[in-house]
Parts: C-alpha cells; structure tokens; sequence
C-alpha cells in the first residue's frame, strides 16, 4: 500500500526489529514472572508448559531481552538526554494528561516523559538482571542474605516495569497516530508539528 | 509422597483453607545432644529407609561426613570443637535436619501450588513432584536445610519419614539411635522428657541446659535439649534466634497484593482515562500550520 510520501520517518527498520524484540520478551518474562510471583497468577504456567518450564524459561527469556535492550540503549540513548525543554514538559505533566497540550513546550525527537520513561527502563532492566542472576539457583548458589534482599527487589522492581510497560502502551494508543511510528516507522507531518514540534523543525526541512 | 491418612493444613502458593476438620496429635523428634555419641546410626537409617546414597567424599580432617548436607543426605551429625574457659574442651555434636517449623519459611516462600505442605501433625514435607526447581524455599528456610539436587534440580530435605509416622511408626532415625539421644512422641510428651533430661543435665552441673524449640518459628517438631541452651550456636551455629527474614516476609507477604494491586489500578486506571479524556487527537490547527508551513 502506498501511503503518503509526505509522512515523516521516525524510526529505522533497525529500531523497530529491536523495539518489538524487547516488546515481545518483556510480556512473556511479565507473564512468566508473575506466574512465579502470586498464586493468583499461577495458571499462566500454561503458557510456558507447566511450572517447571516457566521455572527453566524465564531467566533465558531474560538474558534474551538483556541483549536487545542494549542494542536498544545504543540506537537510542542520545535520542533521550534529558534538557531544559524536557524538565519543563515534566512541569506540566499533569495539563497533559488532563488532555491540554496548550502549554507543552516545544519538544524534540521525544518528550519529558518518553526520556524519563527510557532511562527507568534502563534502570529496571539493570537492577532485574543482578538480582535474577542472584535469585538463579539453577546456575548459582549465592549466600542467603544475598538472594533474600534480590528476590525481594527483583518482585518490586518487575511490578513497577510492568507498570510503566502498561504506561506505555497505554499513552502510544492514547496520542493518537503513534503506534506507527513504530509499527511502520513513519508518522503524519501534522502529528510531528503537534507532538514533537522541535523535531519536525529539523526533519521537515529537509 | 502424599499421604491419605495425614491432612494437610497448609500447602504452599494456595490461598484457600484446606482440609480442617479432622484433629491429629502434633508429633515432634526430640534430639538430646547430650547423649548423642555420634556414631551416625542416624545417617546410615535414613539412607537406608528412604533409598539414599550419598556419593563418596574426601575426608575433611574432623567426623563431618558427609561434611554438609545434600539432597541425598537429610541428616548430619556436625561436630563442634568447643574450647572451654579452664584449657578443656567439650564436643558438642549436633544432629543437624530439618526443624519442622509450625511457621515453616520454606513453605512460605514457595510458588508452586502444592510443592510444599504441612500436615496436621505438624510435619513439613517436600512434594517433589509439584517442585519446579526455582530454590526459593531455600531462601525461605531460616536452619539452611533444603538442598537443591544437583541434576533434577528438585529441593530435598528431612521428611521426619512422614510415611512411617503416618502408619504409627517412629522416624527410622529415632528407631536406630542406640543411646535414647533420638525419641520421638507427640509434642507435649517430648517436652514433658526433655523436661526430665534437663532436670538431670542441671544436676550434672548444666545451669543453662534446656529445650530448643524456638519461638520466632512458632515452635519446632524436631527439638533440642542442649546443654548450653543460653548459646546454641555453640553447636555448629545453630541460630540463636531463628525467624523468616524480614525480607522474605516483605517479598511474599506484603509485596504481593501491593503489586497485584499496583498493575490492577494502571490497567483500570489507563481504561478510565481513554474513558474521561478520550484520544490525544492531531487537531485541526496543526493540520492548518503544516499546510501553512509548506505553501511555498
């Protein structure tokens, strides 16, 4: 399907591969780990073939992720440094969610909260990593204190990435005309001149 | 193994009531140290009944053998060399197994529906078949019992032989010790005989001697009379005051309906603002602006 040339490209064939790579291990650790995690969420095993499985799959899925993350984090991270512009769009947050974008600063490639939300994803996945590889007995045999305080921080810290995933699926359906950016990599002038006005200065002129 | 006659009244990562309705006597092994002779009949009668077979190890200069636990061997005698004030020494030995918590960390810390159970006599026991292998119970247990099968990747541990107990039969490890240091009863005669032997230890000129049956685990079912029951880490670092860490209770107490609980309000919370506040369109004036900006 042809669609219109005029549209922006926002992101590469690459950065989309390593988005959806890291999209797809974040819901299956999210489902398997909260298998683990509370009985109610218990009879998502089944997915992953019992509990023994979800037992064995998990900390693979993990490091699988670990890997596209990074590759994320290079293709991305210059992208999401936080400046003056971004710490007055976190300010007035709140007018954004409340649906008025009045008085949202002119913004760059991404916003305030796409930045903040980019390094808590990267901090996240840091903290998930050390404390799995401490809380897998399989492979390691750490001292119990260790694994007590990792087990505690790796339930606390998955629940809020799970969170802020929901976060953020949640506002790429609300903004309408983003998921394409991702999906196919381009979104509409207008929407840039809306959302990221800053960028489409650059872009557009081109 | 499940166990028809024994009821279980608690089962790990279940969150209804389980059976209750039937009564059992709480039973609990007594382990008097004092006339312990370590000879190890113990560790050779669990073997034996229950169809282990510790591989062989090298010898570690003291009796330690096997020098720790493992899933193939679920008890230990631990010797301990302890220099007393006047230049003597006293050997305390200390067979070492699970405690049989009334609140049992273990069982606690368990994801897997059912892999651990606690019957109604008080006994803790490890169903492998539910096991998955993730090791929390490892994490769970305050004594530093459950051991991880090195292949199988299943958790193992002292069954106080919950199938012998369950057809009126006393642990194979009380039913081989020579001396009398093992006895096994319901928990109210162990403790009124433990009663006795501390009686006689103070006599002997044991001022401290007395039961370990520690509170911070709500009791034990396998219990200790020790002789220096003020200091029971003098007997090979047995905890002097064991409880579930603080962090497993946060972790499987607290942690759990707070997170359930957190997802639950962004989910609902994200559904009731595309509800209230509807979608972030593109709006007609930056349609307008990006025609403006690109009429040449």
């Amino acid at each position: 399907m042809t669609r219109n040339p005029r549209d922006l490209p926002r992101h590469t064939v690459e950065q989309r591969f390593v988005h959806w790579m890291n999209a797809l291990s974040v819901i299956l650790l999210a489902l398997s780990g909260l298998a683990l995690f509370h009985p109610y969420f218990w009879p998502l095993v089944h997915l992953f073939g019992g509990g023994t499985w979800t037992r064995i799959l998990h900390p693979f899925i993990g490091l699988f992720m670990v890997v596209f993350f990074a590759a994320l984090f290079v293709m991305f991270w210059s992208d999401n440094l936080i400046d003056a512009a971004d710490r007055e769009w976190l300010r007035h947050i709140d007018e954004m969610a409340d649906g008025n974008d009045q008085n949202m600063p002119e913004e760059g490639k991404y916003n305030g909260g796409q930045k903040l939300l980019f390094w808590a994803f990267t901090l996240c996945i840091a903290l998930l990593l050390v404390s799995g590889i401490c809380m897998w007995r399989a492979y390691f045999n750490l001292p119990d204190t260790l694994v007590r305080v990792a087990a505690t921080v790796h339930a606390a810290v998955a629940a809020l990435m799970i969170a802020l995933v929901i976060g953020h699926v949640y506002t790429g359906i609300w903004v309408r005309g983003t998921f394409r950016a991702m999906w196919y990599g381009s979104v509409t002038r207008p929407w840039a001149w809306q959302h990221h006005r800053a960028w489409y200065r650059r872009v557009a002129r081109r | 193994m499940a166990n028809d006659s024994l009821d279980i009244i608690r089962r790990s990562a279940t969150t209804t009531q389980p059976p209750d309705e039937r009564r059992h006597l709480e039973v609990a092994k007594l382990i008097d140290v004092s006339t312990c002779i370590g000879c190890k009949a113990c560790q050779s009668a669990c073997m034996e009944w229950n169809d282990l077979r510790e591989e062989v190890d090298s010898t570690l200069g003291s009796y330690d053998n096997p020098r720790d636990l493992t899933a193939a061997s679920w008890n230990v005698i631990r010797y301990a060399e302890v220099p007393t004030g006047n230049g003597g020494l006293e050997w305390l030995m200390r067979k070492d197994n699970c405690m049989h918590c009334a609140d049992p960390g273990c069982l606690k810390a368990c994801p897997a529906p059912g892999a651990i159970v606690q019957y109604s006599n008080g006994i803790v026991d490890f169903q492998q078949e539910n096991c998955i292998g993730c090791g929390y119970c490892i994490s769970g247990c305050p004594f530093n019992i459950p051991r991880f099968g090195p292949t199988d990747h299943k958790v193992y541990k002292c069954t106080l032989c919950s199938d012998r107990v369950a057809v009126g039969l006393e642990p194979a490890c009380v039913k081989a010790c020579p001396t009398g240091a093992l006895q096994f009863g319901t928990k109210d005669q162990m403790k009124d005989y433990a009663e006795q032997r501390i009686a006689d230890l103070k006599e002997r000129g044991y001022q401290k001697a007395g039961l370990y049956d520690p509170p911070g685990v709500g009791g034990t079912h396998a219990m200790y009379v020790l002789q220096h029951a003020d200091q029971p880490s003098l007997y090979s670092g047995l905890p002097d005051d064991p409880s579930i860490s603080a962090w497993v209770s946060l972790w499987k107490g607290p942690a759990k309906p707070i997170a359930a609980a957190l997802l639950g309000l962004v989910a609902l919370g994200s559904l009731f603002h595309y509800i209230l506040k509807g979608p972030a369109d593109v709006t007609r004036e930056s349609e307008e602006a990006v025609e403006d900006e690109e009429r040449p």
